[in-house]
Formats: C-alpha cells, structure tokens, sequence
C-alpha cells in the first residue's frame, strides 16, 4: 500500500473527501513548485498532482498550456522534477502524482522512469494521451514499481470501458467531468453523479473527478458524491497571476484552504 | 493485416488520445467500415468524384524534361487538376460525406498550405455542413490566398497563435475543439496520420491516385512503372499513389521530405533523416523531437511540408524497406518549381516541386526504357506571392 492508498483510506475512516490540488512543476521554477508543495500540503491538500511540461499538451487548455510553456521555458525536464521530489521528501509525506504526456515518458524510457519516480519517493502517474489499451507495458511495469498508474474515464465512456478502466486503474479513477480540455468553467456538467454512480457500481476504489472544477462551491458539490475533487486550472491561473513570491503563496493557499473547507463542509 | 484492428502498423501507429475520444474514434471506425460496405454510399462517393472532383485525374507523359534530364520517362500524376487543385479533395470530400452519412452537421480540419482547408470548407459547402479549419498565423500569412478561398467558401478560419504556429499546432487546436465538441462535430484529418483509424482511412480514400496511376501506366505503357515518387509531408499523396503497388515487387518507391535548410542547419522537416520514434498527436511515429521528448520546430519553404511527424504506414514500410526516403532542400524545391513551369506549363505546388526536385536527380541515372511516375499533388497558383517573395520580384 503506497501514500495514496493510505490517504484514502484515512480520509474514507474519517468520511472526508479528497482534495487534489495540479501544479504544474517549474512553473515558473522548480524551487517556486517546491515551496507551493509545502504550502498546499499545509493549507490542506490530500493529494499533489505535478505537471511535467511537454511542448504538445493537447489534453489542456489555454491555462495550463501557458503553465508548459513557462515551465519549459525555465528549463524542466524530468530528471529535475524527480531530483526536486526527493528534496521534497525529506519534509513531506504528502502523495505526489506526476502527469505528464506519453512521449516524455516514452523518450525518458519507460522502465527508467518507473525506477526513478519510485526512487525518488513518487506514487503515482497519470498519462492523459495513454489509455489503457496502449498502455499494457508500462501497466505490469508501474505494479513492479510501486506506482499506481492512474486511468482516465470520461462523460463518452461506454460501458465496457468503464469496466476496463476501473480494472486497470490503479490509486484511484481519474473522471473527467466533461467532453473537453483542462480550464475553468462556470457551471458543472449534470452528468457527474449519474456517471459517478455508475462507476461506483463495478469498482470499489476511490474515484476522482478533474476538469473544469474551480470553485469552493463547484468542489463541494462534486465532493457528495466523488471520492475527490482535482483542482487545477483555478490553482495555475493564480500562480500565473500573482506579482511576487509572497503573494503567491498566500493567494494559493488561501484557494486550497476554502477548497478543503467547501469539501469537508458537505 | 496493416493496420491490424488496434491500428497499429508493426510498432508504429496505434490510439494515444485522451479517453474522451475513444468513444468517436470507434464510432468513426464503426461507421468508415459500414460505408466500405455499403454499394448505395461508394456509388454517390464515385459520383462525386468523378463529377465534382474530375476524376480520374489524367497520366500525362511529361516529354520536355524527359529529354531535358535525359533518363528515364516521367509520367505526372495530375493530382493538381483536381477541383480545388490539390490530391486533398479526394479524402476531404469522402469523410465529410461520412460525416453527413452519420448525422453530424459540422466539420473540423487543421491545414497547414491551406490546401486541406481549402477541400474540407469545399466539401462542406457542398455537403451542407458548417465547418471551422484551424491554421497557425505563421500559416495564415504565408498561405493568405488560401485563406480568403476558405472564407470564400463560407468556413469560419480560426488563427492558432500557440507553439510554432504552423500545422502541429493547428492539429492540437482542432483535437480540442473535437473532444470538446463530439457529439455534432467529426474531425476530418487532413493526411494519413493521428489516432486510428485516420491513417487507415485516409491511406484507402486516396489509394484512388495509385489505382488510376496502375491502369493508366498500363494503357500506356503496357507495364508497371520502375520507380514511383511523392512528397511527404504527413504522407497522404505518397500514401495514395503507393499503397496499391505495394505488392508489385518490381516497383520502386521513394519518398521525399522537406531538407529545408539543410539537415545540418537544422532547420528541416525531415523526420526520417533527423528524427527518432516518438508519440504526437495520437500516433507513434517518427518525430523530430529533442532529447527530452519535447517536439522541434520545424522549418520548409512548403507549409505543407512543415510538420515534425509522419505517417505511421510510412515508418513501417521504411523499417521494411518497401519505402525508401530522401530529401529535397528548399532551394532544390525551388529550381524544381521554376523549371517544371519553364518546360512543362505547369506550376507545381511547392510541396509537389519536392518530388520534381528528386525526379530531377534521379531520372538521370535511369535508363531511357525505364518509366517513373511522380505524383504531382497540387497545383502552385497558391505559393506564386511566396516565391516570387523568396526570388526578390516586387509587384
């Protein structure tokens, strides 16, 4: 059982959801990311996604695209998202999922990466542009490694594939609340709980559910009937936004704050 | 069986797409496979293109520069006098009668030249069907002319400002706008890439240039060709022209890309001569892509040539060695432009002029009984300000 296991499991003897906050690392430097790890693990995150930038991000939208570009403009690649992760380490128990784009995982080569990520005290990996069925490899690999390799189900999922998906995945189901990219929206997609219900009827683990939610009162609502809520887009846009260190972190942990209550208020 | 049913070609090809789009690309998959079957949908489809599109395109024996080049015969596959003046028609007028066919009423493209979004807004105008093409502003401004075609044509052109600029770009833009707007919207792909089944569909859809080609050398010539020649830039023309002598071992085939600048310079599109295995975009393939997986800016005098990826089909046939690849730098292309007009009295796209520029080096060391056939995708009236631009002519 790794962080994330864990995590759940501790929030569900608690009846509390998860919070699982996006950034995406070396935006706009890797020291920056580490210190907001900190900060969101502080103002009460379950779960910390990382973004590795890729120059193709066609899963996301104009917010976290930008977040790429200045990532990869600062230099970020995957040796020293993982080098910052085991600094992180030393401080923090906090479950670190990284997501990133195939290719990077496939040019890193997939069974170094797997080494690397558990070494360096990552537990899971979510791959937006690998679904399961291209996905058989890198599968068996992530379960040798102790990674949990984390699958994606969306609003077209049919039946048959979210059985499969709700097998293969693993630390939780990612759900994306919508047919479209990452980004903030203003009202949620009606089709969330019935989607949710259907897949809380083949799998018993924790689903999660990503895109489009960016407010206290979006978050609570999803967390009545999702196992946890992903923020991204909301988080990125104020990191993008803020005109100094100190304002950056009080400006994100302020949002992850009324995120966690707006959850634990339902 | 290539593609096998997963798509993939050997190693290459495959669906690397976000979830969302697993659900489409089977009901496309489903729905391709249905008309393949279907006598009522391939008769309307023939229809069109034999009297919307002009087909068959005509075999023209190119005799000046046969005699100017002094080796073997040329034969042009006039894919430029296809309506619209380009190969691109045949698959753009072929999904978005499949589109219509399964009751969605608008249609996306990406285009790079212009020429995809050029058949696609005309397909749609004459199918009745909205359309939106996405170009990068880099594209927009070397391919004005065409931008004006498409809006001409009633489409909606949307500049994609992100990354280069330029059909990587314009790609990602449309997959978003297509996973955010599935249910009324098919993404009709321009070439012989992206997840399956596109490179499949798109390869059978213009396989119509090869089976021509095959029984026109053969009224012609009574034989099979020696050697067949196409640019490749996602591969579609090649694709098309080649596929259906794949079993007709005594017929070569060489592909050519974009050299640009020079391999050396690095500014270039050629994947195979500069690249390595990689995934965009829903497929993988060869990319040209630095250490790290982050995919280079790529650099061709040819919009249409300027693409960091490649056909998956293109890869395996590589591997096999079926398919060999060469290049044509931008200067070639240009020499090849200028003396095709000269000889010929035609203007070949720049793209096509590829193809010249390597018929140009081969046909030379060819025997004089021994028969090319180059696929002369497009016409050039679109790159006229753009070379004349290069050239230093002021109007």
């Amino acid at each position: 059982m790794n962080r994330i296991d864990e995590r759940f499991k501790k929030l569900e003897s608690k009846d509390e959801k998860a919070l699982i906050t996006y950034i995406m690392a070396g935006d706009p430097s890797l020291k920056v990311t580490e210190d907001l790890i900190y900060a969101v693990e502080e103002a009460g995150a379950d779960i910390i996604e990382l973004g590795i930038p890729f120059s193709d991000p066609l899963a996301d939208g104009p917010v976290i695209q930008r977040a790429s570009e200045r990532a990869l403009a600062s230099g970020t690649t995957v040796e020293k998202v993982f080098d910052m992760v085991q600094q992180v380490r030393k401080d923090s128990q906090l479950p670190i999922v990284i997501m990133t784009y195939y290719n990077i995982i496939f040019k890193y080569g997939e069974l170094r990466f797997l080494q690397d990520a558990e070494k360096c005290g990552v537990d899971g990996l979510i791959i937006p542009d690998l679904p399961p069925d291209e996905g058989e490899y890198i599968t068996q690999a992530a379960q040798k490694h102790n990674i949990d390799l984390t699958f994606l189900l969306s609003p077209t999922s049919s039946d048959k594939r979210i059985s499969l998906i709700s097998k293969k995945s693993r630390g939780f189901i990612y759900y994306v609340s919508l047919t479209g990219v990452t980004g903030i929206r203003t009202k949620l997609s009606e089709s969330i709980a019935p989607m949710i219900n259907k897949i809380k009827t083949v799998t018993n683990k924790p689903v999660a559910v990503g895109f489009g939610i960016s407010n206290t009162e979006q978050a609570g609502q999803v967390s009545t009937y999702a196992d946890g809520v992903v923020i991204g887009s909301a988080i990125v846009k104020l990191i993008e936004e803020s005109s100094s260190a100190g304002e950056r972190i009080t400006a994100v942990k302020k949002l992850v704050n009324d995120l966690k209550m707006g959850i634990c208020r339902q | 069986m290539i593609p096998d049913r997963k798509g993939h070609f050997g190693i290459y090809g495959g669906k690397f797409v976000p979830e969302t789009l697993m659900a489409p690309l089977e009901e496309l998959e489903k729905a391709y496979r249905a008309t393949k079957r279907d006598k009522d949908f391939r008769d309307v489809l023939n229809n069109y293109l034999a009297n919307y599109v002009g087909r068959p395109t005509s075999l023209y024996y190119a005799e000046k520069i046969t005699k100017a080049l002094g080796g073997a015969k040329i034969y042009l596959k006039r894919e430029d006098l296809c309506h619209t003046g380009a190969h691109k028609i045949n698959n753009a007028l072929s999904q978005a009668l499949l589109a219509r066919k399964m009751g969605k009423n608008r249609v996306i493209a990406e285009t790079g030249a212009g020429q995809h979004g050029v058949a696609t807004a005309t397909s749609a105008a004459f199918l009745g069907l909205q359309c939106d093409v996405y170009m990068g502003t880099e594209d927009m401004q070397r391919q004005a002319l065409n931008v004006f075609r498409m809006k001409l044509l009633g489409a909606t052109v949307i500049g994609v400002d992100n990354g280069s600029k330029t059909l990587k770009d314009a790609i990602n833009e449309a997959i978003r706008d297509w996973v955010t707007n599935i249910r009324d919207t098919n993404y009709i792909m321009g070439t012989v890439f992206g997840p399956h089944p596109y490179p499949m569909m798109v390869r059978d859809y213009q396989s119509v240039i090869g089976k021509e080609a095959k029984r026109q050398i053969m009224k012609a010539e009574g034989r099979l060709p020696d050697l067949l020649i196409a640019c490749v830039g996602g591969g579609s023309n090649a694709m098309g022209l080649f596929y259906p002598f794949l079993k007709d071992s005594g017929v070569k085939m060489l592909g050519v890309e974009a050299g640009g600048e020079g391999i050396k310079s690095g500014k270039h599109a050629a994947r195979f001569a500069g690249g390595s295995v990689g995934i965009l975009q829903g497929t993988k393939s060869y990319l040209l892509q630095d250490e790290y997986g982050q995919v280079l800016e790529t650099h061709s005098v040819s919009a249409g040539l300027d693409y960091a990826s490649v056909g998956p089909e293109h890869c395996f046939y590589r591997d096999a060695k079926r398919i060999e690849y060469s290049y044509a730098t931008n200067k070639e292309a240009l020499d090849a432009f200028q003396l095709l007009s000269r000889e010929e009295g035609i203007i070949p796209a720049l793209e096509s002029a590829h193809a010249i520029a390597q018929v140009i080096k081969t046909a030379p060391k060819m025997k004089k009984d021994e028969v090319i056939i180059v696929n002369l995708s497009g016409r050039g009236d679109k790159d006229v300000n753009h070379v004349a631009n290069i050239l230093g002519v002021e109007f």
